[in-house]
C-alpha cells in the first residue's frame, strides 16, 4: 500500500538521485557486496572481475554459521552471497533470497551433474543430508519452497564443491587409515580433532561412529532423537577418554593444529590440506572406505537486488560460469560448477591432475605461483569421478536442528 | 545519594529565597545528567529491555515470533533437578565458569598486588612508572588471533616449554597438559587480565599516605604487619574495583576460553554464541538474562564486602 508520506519519501529520493548523480552513476562502477566465508574469496577473482566486466567486488568475509544468519537477519546488507546448499532449507522459508531466473544464466543447463541430479557419470552418489539437488530449484521466483523437479527458479548457482574426508599426518602415524572409525581409534587418542560446528561436526562423528559398528543410520543427516543422544552419548564417551586434543571452528585452526603436530588426523576441507602442505609438511587428505561427506556452495541473490545491480550480478555470475575462475577454485582443490570451461582454461596437465587422477606431468603450481606438488604426484582420493562418486552424504541442517544444537552443547560441556 | 542530599539541602534556603533561581539550577542539573541518561538509556537499558523481552518469545529455526512463554528457561533449566546428583549442562557450564573465574580472580590478585605494589612504593620517578605501566599492556598489542597462534610454539606438545624441560631432562614425554587444558585457559586470563587489577590497586595505593607507613615503621610495624595493617586495608577498594572487572570480564569470556581450552571446555559466553549461529535468538536471549543474573549477584556480594561509595 502506498501511503503519502511513503509517496513523498520516494519521490525525494527519486528527485535528490536523479538531480545530483546521473552523470556519477553512468560512469561509475557497480559494487557488488560479496558475502561468504572467507575461503572462498579468492583476491584474484575479485582483481579479474574488475578487470574483464569493470565490476568492483567487495567481499565480507564471515563464519559458515554466519553467511546464513546475515542472511536471514540482515538481508539488505549484501548483494550476492556464497553459500552451502545446505544451509536453504532455513534461508528459503525467510523469503529472503530470490529465485534465480534460469534463461538469465548462460550455462545453466552445463551445472555439474553431481549438483544437479545426485549424479556422477551417470551413477546415483549418496543422498543423506540435504543433497544439493533436493534444494536446487524453487517452484516460483519468489517462492519460499523447493519444486521437486527442474524449474527456472534456481535458489543457488554453485561456486564451488568438495568431498570431505579426515586428514592425516602421515609422518605421525604408523600403518594406513582406511575408515571414518580411525577418528575415535583409541590409537589416536589425544591427537584427534572435530569440528566444532555442530551441524557439520555431527555427521563427521556419525560417519566414525557407523563406521566402528553399533548403529546404523537412517539418514545421518537428519536423525531422529534417538540417534542424536545415541551420537552425542559415544562422542561424550570418547572425549571423557581423551580422544580429542582439540575442536575447531575456522580454517585457519584446523591448519594450525594440523601444522603444528598437536593433532594428527582430523576432518579436513581439501584446500586446508593444500594450506598446510604448502608449509612444507606431510599432510594427506586421506580416502575412506566409507566415503565422502560433500558440501557445496552457491551463489544466491537477496530479494530485495534489482536495477543495475542485478544485471551486474548475473553478468559477474554469467563470466564466473566462463572458465577462468573455474580453472583458478581448481587450482585450489575445489571442483567448479560448469566443468567443460575449466577444462578449456586449464592446461592438459592440470587437467589431467586435478580432474583424471593421472600423475603430474610438470610439477603442479597453486593460482598463486607456489608449488604444491612436484612431477609424478597423483591427487589424493584421484579423479573427479572417484571422488565425487563416492560422496556418502552431503552437509545437512536436521530437522530436530534444535535439539541436535543442546546436545551438541551438552557434549562440549561434558 | 549523599550528593543529591546535600545538594538538596543546599537547595531548600536558596528557594526561599528565590523560587525562579531554584527551578532554574533544578534545570540545570537535570540538563547536565541529561546526556548521560540517553546514552544510558540507548545504550544499556534499551538492548537489555529487548533482550529480556525476546528471551520470552518462540523461535523456528528461520524466524522469531512475539510470545510470552517460558519455554526457553525451561528449556535452559532441564534436567536440572530431576537428573541430580548429575549435574545438567547449564550448571556444568556456570560451575567452570565459577572455577575458572576464582582461580583467575585469585591469581591475578596476587600478580596485581605485587605489581602494583612493587610500582607505587619502589619505584619512585614518573617516567619509570609510565614505562612499566606500558610493558603491562603489552598482552593487549595483539589480536586474539595472533595470540591464539603464538601460544602453540610455547606451550604445544612440541613447543619451547616441552623441548626446554626435556631438554634438561625433568621430563621424559611431552607435558600434554600445558595447551588446551584449563591450566592454559587459566593462564592466559592471567596474562590478559591482570593489568585491570594492577591500574585500580596501583591508584588506590598512590593515595596512601606515605606519612602512614612511616608511622608505622615508627611505632616498631615490621614490613609485614605495615602490609596487613596498612597497606591492604587502604587499597581495599583498588582490590575491589579491580576485582569487579576480573569477575565481570571472566564470567563473559568465551574466546579465550574457546581457543585455550581447545573448545573442548565450556562456557556461557560460547553457549550463546553458538545459539545465535543457530538463529535460537530467544534461547540466547534467556541464557543471557540469566549470566546477567549471576554477575549481578557475584557483584553485590563483593560489593558487601566494601562500602564502595564511602571508601571512594
Amino acid at each position: 500500500m502506498t501511503t503519502r508520506r511513503t509517496f513523498l519519501k520516494g519521490a525525494t529520493a527519486l528527485g535528490a538521485t536523479s538531480l545530483a548523480a546521473p552523470y556519477v552513476h553512468a560512469q561509475e562502477p557497480v559494487t557488488l557486496r560479496y558475502l561468504s566465508t572467507a575461503v572462498n574469496q579468492s583476491p584474484g577473482i575479485a582483481q579479474r572481475a574488475g578487470e574483464e566486466l569493470g565490476i568492483n567486488i567487495e567481499y565480507i568475509a564471515v563464519t559458515t554459521d554466519d553467511v546464513a544468519r546475515r542472511v536471514i537477519t540482515q538481508p539488505n546488507s549484501f548483494d550476492l552471497v556464497d553459500t552451502e546448499y545446505f544451509a536453504l532449507p532455513n534461508l528459503i522459508p525467510s523469503g529472503n533470497l530470490k529465485g534465480m531466473d534460469a534463461s538469465r544464466i548462460d550455462r545453466a543447463d552445463q551445472i555439474a551433474s553431481v549438483i544437479r541430479e545426485g549424479t556422477v557419470d551417470g551413477q546415483q552418489v549418496g543422498t543423506d543430508g540435504t543433497a544439493p539437488f533436493e534444494v536446487l530449484y524453487l517452484d516460483s521466483a519468489d517462492g519460499q519452497s523447493f519444486a521437486p523437479e527442474p524449474t527456472d527458479f534456481i535458489t543457488l548457482i554453485p561456486t564451488t564443491y568438495n568431498a570431505d574426508t579426515l586428514g592425516i599426518r602421515p609422518d605421525l602415524i604408523d600403518g594406513e587409515v582406511s575408515s571414518w572409525s580411525a577418528l575415535l581409534d583409541p590409537k589416536f587418542a589425544g591427537k584427534a580433532a572435530i569440528l566444532n560446528i555442530p551441524s557439520i561436526g555431527i555427521m563427521d562423528a556419525a560417519m566414525a561412529i557407523e563406521a566402528s559398528g553399533g548403529i546404523t543410520y537412517g539418514d545421518k543427516g537428519n536423525m531422529t532423537r534417538d540417534e542424536i543422544d545415541f551420537t552425542i552419548d559415544r562422542l561424550i564417551e570418547a572425549k571423557r577418554a581423551g580422544q580429542f586434543r582439540a575442536f575447531w571452528s575456522n580454517f585457519n585452526e584446523s591448519v594450525n593444529l594440523m601444522a603444528s603436530g598437536e593433532v594428527v588426523i582430523q576432518s579436513m576441507w581439501s584446500p586446508a590440506v593444500t594450506a598446510v602442505r604448502t608449509q612444507g609438511i606431510a599432510c594427506k587428505y586421506q580416502p575412506l572406505q566409507e566415503g565422502y561427506r560433500a558440501w557445496a556452495s552457491g551463489f544466491g541473490l537477496p530479494r530485495t537486488i534489482d536495477g543495475r545491480k542485478e544485471d551486474a550480478a548475473y553478468e559477474f555470475i554469467n563470466w564466473f560460469l566462463s572458465g577462468w575462475a573455474g580453472a583458478h577454485l581448481s587450482r585450489q582443490g575445489y571442483y567448479p560448477a560448469v566443468l567443460e570451461t575449466t577444462k578449456e582454461v586449464l592446461e592438459p596437465y592440470e587437467w589431467a591432475y586435478w580432474y583424471e587422477g593421472q600423475p603430474a606431468e610438470q610439477d603442479i603450481m597453486s593460482p598463486s605461483g607456489e608449488l604444491l606438488e612436484t612431477a609424478g604426484t597423483v591427487r589424493d582420493g584421484g579423479s573427479y569421478a572417484d571422488r565425487m562418486g563416492a560422496v556418502a552424504c552431503w552437509n545437512a541442517v536436521m530437522d530436530e536442528n534444535q535439539y541436535m544444537v543442546r546436545k551438541w552443547n551438552e557434549f562440549i560441556a561434558a | 545519594m549523599t550528593d543529591t542530599a546535600t545538594s538538596g539541602a543546599r537547595a531548600t534556603p536558596a528557594r526561599a529565597r528565590s523560587g525562579r533561581r531554584s527551578l532554574g539550577a533544578t534545570a540545570e542539573a537535570f540538563l547536565l545528567a541529561l546526556p548521560m541518561w540517553v546514552v544510558f538509556a540507548a545504550f544499556f537499558l534499551l538492548p537489555l529491555a529487548v533482550t529480556v523481552t525476546v528471551s520470552f518469545w518462540e523461535f523456528t529455526q528461520y524466524s522469531i515470533e512475539p510470545a510470552f512463554i517460558f519455554r526457553n528457561y525451561t528449556d535452559l533449566f532441564d534436567g536440572c533437578v530431576e537428573d541430580l546428583p548429575y549435574l545438567c549442562t547449564t550448571l556444568k557450564t556456570y560451575l567452570s565458569t565459577l572455577k575458572f573465574c576464582a582461580a583467575v580472580w585469585l591469581a591475578t590478585l596476587v600478580l596485581g598486588f605485587t605489581i602494583a605494589y612493587f610500582l607505587a612504593f619502589h619505584v619512585r620517578t614518573l617516567p619509570v612508572q609510565v614505562t612499566f605501566f606500558l610493558i603491562c599492556t603489552i598482552p593487549f598489542w595483539t589480536s586474539i588471533v595472533i595470540r591464539m597462534i603464538a601460544w602453540i610454539p610455547l606451550l604445544g606438545r612440541n613447543g619451547l616449554v616441552n623441548a626446554a624441560l626435556q631438554g634438561a631432562g625433568i621430563t621424559e614425554t611431552p607435558l600434554e597438559w600445558l595447551l588446551y587444558s584449563d591450566f592454559a585457559v587459566i593462564l592466559a586470563l592471567t596474562h590478559l587480565y591482570t593489568l585491570f587489577m594492577v591500574v585500580p590497586i596501583f591508584n588506590s595505593m598512590m593515595r596512601i599516605d606515605r606519612a602512614l607507613i612511616e608511622a608505622a615503621a615508627d611505632a616498631g610495624a615490621s614490613g609485614w604487619q605495615t602490609l596487613t595493617n596498612v597497606v591492604i586495608p587502604l587499597a581495599r577498594p583498588g582490590i575491589l574495583i579491580g576485582s569487579i572487572f576480573v569477575v565481570t570480564i571472566v564470567m563473559g569470556d568465551f574466546l579465550t576460553i574457546g581457543i585455550m581450552g581447545g573448545q573442548q571446555i565450556a562456557s556461557v559466553g560460547k553457549t550463546i554464541q553458538t545459539q545465535i549461529q543457530y538463529l535460537q535468538f530467544p534461547l540466547a536471549a534467556a541464557n543471557a538474562v540469566l549470566l546477567l543474573v549471576a554477575v549481578m549477584l557475584a557483584i553485590s556480594a563483593l560489593l558487601r564486602m566494601v562500602d564502595i561509595r564511602r571508601e571512594l
